[in-house]
């Protein structure tokens, strides 16, 4: 509601008046956090649209269901395990504990790397047993779900790795634990998105 | 997400300005060099795009004449007309180019808050356009789908640029919304972040409002645009029948099954509306601006004006399917899209009006900015108006894949951005140079542009009535199509040729002003938004000096009752404002 | 003050040239009066819209321009003013919306007493199908679409045997009767538009849109296809005939049921070669062709095409230009095949012919010609092989003399300007890109090199 109040200001007849304006800026709220938080809104509506155009397509009538790898379940586990390991990560980097940061996050990037890695044999198993992308488009929707899931996590894993090696550098060190949090926020949100698509998956 | 703590900056200090040619202005991180890099690339691949009009318009026009012009190619020219002209012109020049420049001077900030994202967004952006060119030089050519890239036909053969020509253009597409969701997170970010204090939401210039909304559509937006661009990618690449049903090919069934081509028009649309507005509302806001600073008055129910665009970026995500009325959708769906196009219609007549009644009690200068904004209202009644023929179902029935839709589209997204876009130049020009365009080369700009694209575009509308189908290489014999109408093309193509030379007086008054252009001084139209405000004209790296800004007032102070000047800067505090009753002179300094 | 007159001169050009440019719609042909009365009054919304705006802008312009000493009036906003414009705003969008969606009901909602018919588009033709007698529609597949069952009937649906099957850009229909158009597609977006008969609709392959109406006046209306696509898009046209319920009968009966079609008696191939024998005496005994006698070789070419060309020499659709001294003396050959199965049979022993390559006689620059060909391709086939479905002959081991003087006579319009030769008009439109006599010597030299 207070954004409905703002956009009623009637901005002519106040001139000068500074109280309360400043308020703009949402103290505490830093420019990466908003900067995230839209970036997971574009991701979300990429995500929702495909979503949607999955739902359409199983409409018709060749669509087949796929035997979803078992293996889906422990890699589920696993990056449960990445997204807490994140979020430990983030509880050291709010209490500046630079050498446990350090820590969960290795543990967190490396249960990532294992997910991802997982993900890739089941692909294996899928195109071991036959399911082709070309042959029905549910394979070609599972195939095309999971990578590009996996490359959101990979570009998260980059920017990780960014932030290691900002650890090392004393000038940029101060601003990483910041930068944590918001990576531990992308985890969760990434999880989120996988435990959608994974329920997505397994019921059609 | 590289991010940098905006709020410490100002304390900090160690703007490390770049010193050599190629940090300052290749690998720069500065907005307003990014700016121009994004405006200057826009423009050079909008005139790529241009030269492809003009070869549409010689076989058009003349349809038997020219050897160099097969349906192939001809196929080919409208397609990449489109798509540059949509968005590797429109949406890179007026979020890229004016984003980038407007936004941080506007806010008050030193710059973006991500400023490497910002550069890496230009890259990739050049990157973009350099793969959509490389698709002219592989076998095939580009391809000739149709800008809107339609499946089945724009994968299969029988369409120019089958193989490499589409891989290219989807590619391409992909690149160009990664490098806009990095500009657009900026721009969202810096608006919402880095205002300086004092900027309330309600004290921005329109432009910011416009660009604002407009970023936040286009990051919504083009996701639909990357989800079909995958797919159809995917479709091409390695067959599989997201939106390929079973068809025929070349006399053979293909191996393609069960996709459905509608889908995929669905999800372009639920792009390609927003698209539209994407281009309007920073239209909107920058015309906004201009013509309150020009007629000397506050813009004409501000709020109106902030709730309106607010408004139709919301409306924009749920009229997609006016595109669709006679694609063999569900029939039923037009009841729910006419009624919501319709109703789009009632803000953006509202934006025109107020348009209208700033103009109307002001004091109204006719410069070269002004002039392209009443032109730019002449022509955006005129395309908004034929809107309503094509957002009413049953009236766009007769009317649908005929010039008079090109008609309309160009008159509204074509003509009208392009006069807002030149208005725009004529207003900023001095503060990115420091020197004025040349007013006599504007003036007749201004008239040519204004009066040839009329001449082009208002004939279509009635070709287009009479039944002229779009996307024709060329009309034949017909039992309805009268010779006259064959003539009228031809006047029609002279026109646009016309037209076309126009813009090199415009091109050469950009290089010429440079130099040689009258100096400017910091304010020359006594605007009083915050870029004019700056220490130094060009801004500098950081743009303000030691201090940031702070504001005072909102954006329109203009012809404020009881002070002497016709204008009050933002940043003029309530007690610096000189005050007087009878020694006013409106037009100290104004150029008019 | 110039621009204000600029304004005021582009509102009067505008208004002008709606009540004086010869451009309007054509004249109606079916019961869709209320779609042309809701464009009428959209029209006249907004032209008076349109007028009344820019006239006040105009006035605006000249009245507050800017004066020495004058200053602007001071007013940030007028609610009253803005919410006044709202209303009569949206009493405007009211007034044009609620007629539309009015006529947009009727549009969807076909007439119970309509009848039937199909239209098939395909790159880049237009065929028909009639469901019979029956009233329904068999269904079909295109999985089993080939030369000799183009409309991909299936054989095991009984809906479908009594389905009489338009192999011809030409439909005719009963003029007063409501017919609903369903639209399929064998491979791209096609849109079925008649300009005198306003709706149009999309064909959509894997689905079946629909639209309806009723024709009102008789006459000969052209097809246009109006959703891209591809190359040839431009050249898709067909034509529909309106004429009185006889009229239609007859033409209908001329067209086979899958029933017929599938009844039809094996050719035989002793016949065929019993009257080829007058063939022979200009095309040569083993259909080698003579360029002597200005007989093009027959060998080798497709026999859906051999027999639609001896079809439209024997009615006149061909030969019958007073230019096309060598057609006429085809016509009357082929008015000696006196029905149907003569005419398969002789078709059938054609095809039986060996194949051969027959000299080149006409030289060229092939690379221009190979880049002339790249459209060609797109129906007759990389190799010039001809594609049944495109409709297009094969081209490759044709006479080139042939070849040359079919092009320049599409190209003048001595061939394909007959009314119903559709597929003729097809190439003469696509025979507008060949500017000059060098380019179709250009691209035959091409083609002989395939």
């Amino acid at each position: 509601m207070s954004l409905l109040r703002k956009i009623s200001a009637k901005p002519w007849e106040h001139a000068g008046e500074l109280e309360g304006l400043h308020g703009a800026f949402t103290p505490g709220q830093s420019a990466g956090r908003t900067g995230l938080y839209m970036f997971l809104a574009v991701v979300t509506s990429f995500f929702l649209l495909f979503m949607v155009t999955y739902y359409t397509r199983m409409q018709f009538p060749d669509w087949e269901m796929l035997a979803d790898p078992k293996i889906l379940w422990a890699n589920t586990a696993v990056l449960i395990l990445a997204s807490l390991a994140l979020q430990l990560a983030s509880n050291a980097a709010k209490k500046h504990e630079f050498s446990r940061m350090r820590n969960w996050l290795l543990a967190g990037g490396i249960l990532t790397l294992v997910f991802i890695g997982g993900q890739w044999v089941a692909w294996e198993q899928l195109v071991a047993s036959g399911y082709y992308a070309r042959s029905n488009p549910a394979n070609a929707f599972f195939y095309l779900f999971t990578g590009l899931h996996a490359l959101h996590l990979a570009g998260g894993i980059w920017f990780m790795a960014l932030l290691g090696f900002r650890l090392n550098q004393p000038n940029r060190r101060e601003q990483v634990p910041s930068s944590v949090t918001l990576c531990a926020t992308y985890w969760h949100y990434l999880l989120l998105v996988w435990l959608v698509l994974f329920t997505l998956l397994l019921r059609t | 997400m590289s991010y940098v703590a905006i709020a410490d900056r100002d304390h900090e200090q160690h703007m490390h300005d770049p010193q050599t040619f190629i940090t300052k202005y290749i690998w720069s991180q500065d907005h307003k060099v990014i700016a121009i890099q994004y405006s200057l690339t826009a423009i050079a691949v909008g005139l790529v795009a241009l030269v492809l009009s003009l070869v549409m318009r010689l076989q058009l026009g003349f349809p038997d004449t020219f050897s160099f012009i097969s349906p192939d190619e001809y196929y080919q020219a409208i397609t990449m007309h489109g798509m540059i002209m949509v968005i590797y012109l429109l949406t890179a020049l007026l979020l890229g180019g004016f984003g980038n420049y407007l936004i941080p001077l506007m806010c008050g900030a030193r710059d973006m808050v991500f400023p490497f994202m910002n550069m890496l967004s230009y890259w990739v952006y050049l990157l973009s356009v350099l793969v959509l060119c490389a698709s002219f030089f592989v076998t095939g050519g580009p391809t000739g789908g149709g800008w809107t890239l339609y499946p089945p036909q724009v994968i299969l053969p029988g369409t120019p640029g089958v193989g490499g020509g589409i891989v290219l253009m989807l590619l391409s597409l992909v690149l160009f919304i990664v490098a806009f969701t990095m500009g657009g997170l900026n721009y969202v970010t810096t608006v919402l972040q880095a205002r300086c204090r004092g900027m309330t939401l309600m004290r921005m210039p329109l432009s910011v409002w416009g660009i604002f909304v407009a970023t936040i559509l286009g990051l919504l937006a083009f996701p639909a645009l990357l989800v079909t661009g995958i797919m159809l990618l995917l479709d091409s690449v390695i067959g599989t029948s997201f939106f390929m049903p079973a068809l025929l090919s070349m006399g053979e069934a293909s191996e393609y099954d069960g996709g459905s081509p509608i889908l995929f028009q669905h999800l372009f649309w639920f792009f390609g509306h927003p698209e539209v507005y994407i281009v309007a509302l920073p239209a909107f806001g920058v015309i906004s601006d201009l013509v309150a600073t020009h007629a000397r008055k506050n813009i004409f129910g501000y709020r109106m004006m902030v709730w309106a665009i607010l408004a139709i970026g919301v409306i924009s995500f749920i009229v997609w399917a006016h595109h669709m009325y006679v694609s063999g959708m569900n029939p039923y769906f037009g009841f729910f899209f006419a009624t919501t196009t319709l109703i789009i219609a009632i803000p953006t007549a509202l934006k025109v009006y107020n348009w209208v009644l700033t103009l109307w009690r002001g004091d109204i200068h006719l410069t070269v900015p002004m002039l392209f904004v009443i032109g730019f209202i002449f022509t955006f009644i005129n395309g908004g108006i034929t809107g309503l023929f094509l957002g009413n179902v049953a009236v766009d029935m007769p009317l649908s894949d005929t010039y008079f839709v090109i008609g309309h589209f160009h008159m509204v997204m074509g003509v009208s951005p392009i006069l807002v876009i030149f208005g725009a130049i004529y207003h900023w020009y001095p503060k990115i140079t420091g020197r004025m365009l040349n007013d006599r080369m504007g003036r007749i700009h201004f008239w040519a542009t204004l009066f040839g694209t009329y001449a082009i575009y208002l004939p279509m509308h009635y070709l287009g009535i009479l039944g002229l189908p779009r996307r024709y290489y060329a009309m034949g014999d017909t039992s309805f199509i009268p010779d006259s109408a064959q003539a009228m093309n031809a006047g029609i193509s002279i026109a646009a040729f016309f037209v076309a030379a126009v813009q090199l007086i415009f091109l050469f008054n950009l290089f010429w002003s440079r130099t040689r252009g009258a100096p400017s001084g910091g304010n020359p139209w006594n605007a009083t938004t915050l870029e004019w405000q700056t220490p130094q004209t060009p801004p500098v790296h950081g743009n303000w000096g030691p201090d940031l800004p702070v504001v005072y007032r909102w954006a329109y102070d203009y012809s404020v009752p009881g002070a002497k000047n016709d204008f009050i800067p933002q940043t003029m505090a309530p007690e610096d404002v000189p005050t007087s009753d009878d020694s006013y002179d409106g037009s100290e300094g104004a150029h008019s | 003050m110039a621009v204000a007159l600029g304004i005021l001169v582009l509102v009067i050009i505008t208004v002008l040239f709606h009540f004086l440019s010869p451009w309007w719609f054509t004249p109606l042909a079916a019961d869709w009066a209320s779609m042309d009365l809701t464009v009428d009054l959209t029209f006249w919304v907004t032209g008076v819209v349109f007028i009344i705006l820019n006239l006040f802008l105009v006035w605006v312009i000249v009245k507050y321009r800017h004066r020495k000493g004058v200053r602007a009036h001071y007013e940030p906003e007028s609610h009253r003013l803005e919410w006044w414009l709202t209303v009569i705003t949206s009493i405007g969008v009211i007034a044009m919306l609620a007629p539309g969606l009015w006529v947009w009901a009727r549009v969807v909602d076909v007439p119970d007493d309509a009848a039937e018919v199909e239209v098939i588009g395909q790159q880049w033709h237009w065929s028909f199908r009639f469901p019979g007698e029956d009233g329904v529609l068999g269904q079909t597949d295109v999985f089993l679409m080939n030369v000799d069952n183009p409309f991909g009937m299936r054989p095991d649906d009984p809906a479908g045997r009594d389905d009489i099957l338009i192999s011809n850009p030409e439909l005719h229909l009963p003029i007063g009767q409501s017919y609903k158009f369903v639209l399929r597609s064998k491979d791209v977006l096609h849109n079925f538009t008649v300009p005198q008969f306003r709706v149009k609709m999309d064909l959509v392959p894997g689905m079946t849109p629909y639209a309806w109406l009723k024709p009102t006046v008789a006459g000969r209306y052209d097809i246009m296809c109006e959703e891209l696509c591809g190359i040839a898009h431009y050249a898709m046209r067909g034509a529909v005939v309106v004429e009185e319920q006889a009229a239609f009968e007859d033409w209908l009966a001329t067209y086979p049921t899958y029933a017929q079609v599938l009844d039809r008696p094996p050719p035989d191939l002793a016949a065929g070669q019993a009257q080829y024998a007058v063939c022979s005496a200009c095309h040569g005994a083993q259909g080698e062709g003579n360029e002597m006698l200005n007989a093009p070789r027959l060998a080798g070419q497709g026999g859906w095409y051999l027999r639609r060309q001896l079809e439209n020499f024997k009615h006149g659709i061909r030969g019958g230009d007073a230019r096309d001294s060598f057609g006429a003396q085809m016509a009357p050959m082929a008015a000696v095949l006196a029905d149907d199965v003569a005419m398969a049979n002789v078709v059938a022993y054609m095809e039986s012919l060996p194949d051969s390559d027959p000299p080149d006689t006409i030289s060229g620059d092939t690379a221009r010609g190979e880049v002339i060909y790249r459209t060609c391709l797109s129906c007759h086939g990389a190799e010039g092989q001809g594609i049944w479905s495109q409709n297009a002959p094969r081209l490759n081991g044709i006479n080139d003399w042939y070849l040359a003087r079919q092009l320049e006579n599409y190209r003048q319009g001595i061939r394909g300007s007959h009314l119903q030769d559709l597929y003729g008009k097809q190439m003469s439109l696509m025979s507008i890109m060949l500017r000059d006599e060098q380019a179709v010597r250009d691209v035959v030299a091409y083609i002989n090199t395939l």
